[in-house]
């Protein structure tokens, strides 16, 4: 039986020509999330360097990894990636090293994640962004103390005002937390055990929803809460919707967060690794943290002194040792466990 | 055969050959390459190439798979009714009842929402249909309800968002088809003594059906292949097949499954084909 490669399968020939360009002298191509597409973060860096970062957008590890399978050794100087997935660019050799030193003292301790970001005593990637998935609201039209408890959601009280966020891997995560599972123990079997849950809050909700429709659904009052929202989906808006507000309930959430890397097959290491060290710098990570495609809680707690109050309160900056306490890193299933997430999650779609 | 005759069809072929072999690269390679991959499976995160029908099996056993197929069917179909139920008389009214002299401005103004991208029109009407939308602010305002009730992220959101588009194409289609009946029928069947209304429904209407059907055909083809109108109208409260086969490519990067999904697809609309086929003349459109 031949076995192809699912990341070669996914590889289109319009990646394949833009992973082809040619590097040019006084530029670094980054492979990025949306938020740093925004020129308001790229521009310090390219001024103080004499150098032009051109971005490319993708979304989802298998993507960003399709992408890189896809281009010729050298295309690529930069990526983020999620943080929990660095171990799977460090076994496919795509990362390189990073100096020991990367500013990581200042950091959230929580944040370092030094055994997802490094392998046997060596750096290959800097967490550089977090947040939660948890619950998001409407503050005027919800009790704010009700959203304290993830069980409120199975509710009465809230049905046909709920919204799901369409992304399997948080939301059963947060059924989990709810039923007493922790996200590093879910296997198949306890899965299926959260089966009848998940169903009874897509019966309770009015909509499954990706981000951006999720959020509108939020802003224009469709619905009052979102379960798997966060400080990505409220912060943003916070100048313009003030009543929109996140919390981190007693059963606790979801954590994200992003990491940076140099590649390993990079013509402009050090050029890369400067923009690694100016992306979680203070200033670096406090544009990062108000990005104008989705807010997130900085790595670098010394963002705190450049983030002005009301960025920080948006970003409710004065929780985050409470939040962090009380939240669990993202499932990272293996193959067969995705699969059964997935598998219940369209069933519960469907339903 | 004569040289003449064979020189004839050496260059009729030659001015058939760009078509077929534009088809051949573009439409059959790839299709045939798509059923080939819909007879593999996942195993794990790796793709394994075999020649079994578990893909197909699983489609028509697996209750979340199968709803897919009937969520589909069901949406196109209404779509496809209610905009020929829409478009007829509106096409009627446009090639019969307005000044010929307008009839371009009045086809103008029923396709102009063809001018804004699909998916912007989409999110209007999420923002058209919503709690707080335009819609339930104006039935509160009339009396006609007391609180708004729930339209936006249902099966009847996405058919109005397709409703609306698909009129106007079937408007078309139609209005393009009454325009080349000669007045002569009309007035033959007025001279034999049948009604206004008999003349519409026993001479006009079955001599529009094949831009009826040419219409409709378009209409559930476009229909049940459309993913932007359900992920945005339909609040992921059903999934219709064009989402099942994004699931498999976006998020399970199970290929061999979104094949199978798509030649199950494209199965039904060859049977839609097939059923509409004896009426479908291009040349009377």
């Amino acid at each position: 039986m031949k076995k192809t490669s699912a990341h070669a399968m996914a590889a289109s020939g319009a990646l394949l020509l833009l992973a082809t360009a040619a590097q040019a002298e006084g530029e670094i191509n980054a492979l990025v999330w949306c938020d740093h597409t925004d020129p308001a973060l790229l521009e310090p860096f390219e001024q103080a360097h004499d150098v032009k970062v051109n971005v490319k957008e993708y979304e989802g590890t298998a993507a960003g990894l399709a992408i890189l399978d896809q281009s010729r050794p050298g295309d690529w100087d930069v990526m983020v990636i999620d943080t929990v997935d660095v171990g799977r660019a460090v076994d496919q050799g795509l990362l390189a090293a990073l100096p020991g030193d990367m500013g990581t003292a200042d950091f959230f301790p929580e944040l370092v994640m030094a055994d997802s970001n490094g392998r046997d005593g060596t750096i290959y990637a800097v967490t550089e962004k977090f947040g939660y998935n948890t619950i998001a609201y409407d503050k005027t039209k919800v009790d704010p103390a009700d959203m304290g408890d993830l069980s409120i959601l199975w509710s009465d009280k809230y049905a046909g005002r709920i919204a799901v966020y369409d992304y399997y891997l948080p939301v059963l995560g947060l059924i989990g937390l709810e039923q007493g599972v922790a996200t590093a123990d879910l296997t198949a079997d306890s899965v299926e055990s959260l089966r009848d849950r998940a169903y009874a809050l897509k019966a309770n909700a009015r909509q499954v929803s990706d981000v951006v429709a999720s959020q509108t659904a939020l802003a224009t009052g469709e619905v009052d809460i979102l379960i798997g929202g966060g400080e990505w989906v409220t912060a943003v808006l916070s100048a313009e919707n003030p009543a929109l507000d996140w919390t981190v309930p007693s059963q606790g959430a979801l954590r994200w967060s992003q990491s940076i890397a140099v590649l390993e097959d990079s013509e402009n290491k050090d050029m890369a690794t400067e923009f690694v060290k100016y992306i979680v710098s203070p200033e670096g990570q406090a544009r990062l943290a108000t990005s104008s495609c989705y807010w997130g809680m900085p790595a670098n707690r010394a963002a705190g002194d450049v983030l002005t109050d009301d960025q920080k309160a948006a970003l409710r900056w004065d929780n985050q040792d409470e939040y962090l306490a009380n939240s669990q890193l993202y499932p990272t299933p293996d193959a067969d466990l995705d699969l059964a997430m997935q598998d219940l999650w369209t069933d519960m779609l469907q339903q | 055969m004569s040289s003449i005759e064979r020189s004839e069809r050496r260059t009729a072929f030659a001015f058939v050959a760009p078509a077929l072999l534009w088809t051949l690269a573009f439409f059959l390679v790839p299709f045939g390459a798509m059923v080939l991959l819909s007879l593999a499976h996942l195993e794990g995160r790796e793709i394994v190439q075999a020649y079994d029908l578990g893909n197909y099996i699983k489609i028509f056993t697996d209750p979340s798979l199968l709803k897919g197929i009937f969520v589909s069917l069901e949406i196109t179909m209404t779509v496809t009714v209610i905009s020929v139920l829409l478009a007829w008389p509106l096409a009627w009214i446009i090639a019969t009842q307005v000044p010929a002299r307008y009839q371009r401005l009045a086809i103008m103004l029923a396709v102009l929402p063809f001018w804004t991208s699909y998916v912007v029109r989409s999110y209007a009407w999420a923002l058209v249909l919503g709690q707080n939308g335009v819609l339930m602010q104006w039935l509160i305002g009339i009396g006609l309800l007391d609180a708004p009730i729930q339209i936006m992220a249902t099966r009847a959101a996405t058919i109005i968002g397709f409703v609306h588009f698909f009129v106007m194409l079937l408007t078309l289609t139609i209005y393009a088809n009454l325009i080349q009946l000669s007045p002569n029928y009309a007035r033959a069947a007025a001279d034999l003594g049948a009604s206004g209304w008999q003349t519409l429904r026993l001479v006009i209407l079955p001599l529009t059906l094949p831009g009826i059907m040419t219409g409709a055909f378009l209409t559930f083809v476009l229909c049940i292949g459309d993913y932007i109108t359900p992920q945005i109208l339909g609040g992921n409260n059903e999934l219709s097949m064009p989402q099942l086969i994004m699931l498999q490519l976006g998020r399970r990067g199970d290929f061999p499954m979104a094949s199978a999904l798509s030649v199950v697809l494209m199965a039904l609309v060859t049977l839609a084909y097939a059923a509409t086929a004896r009426w479908l003349k291009m040349d009377r459109v």
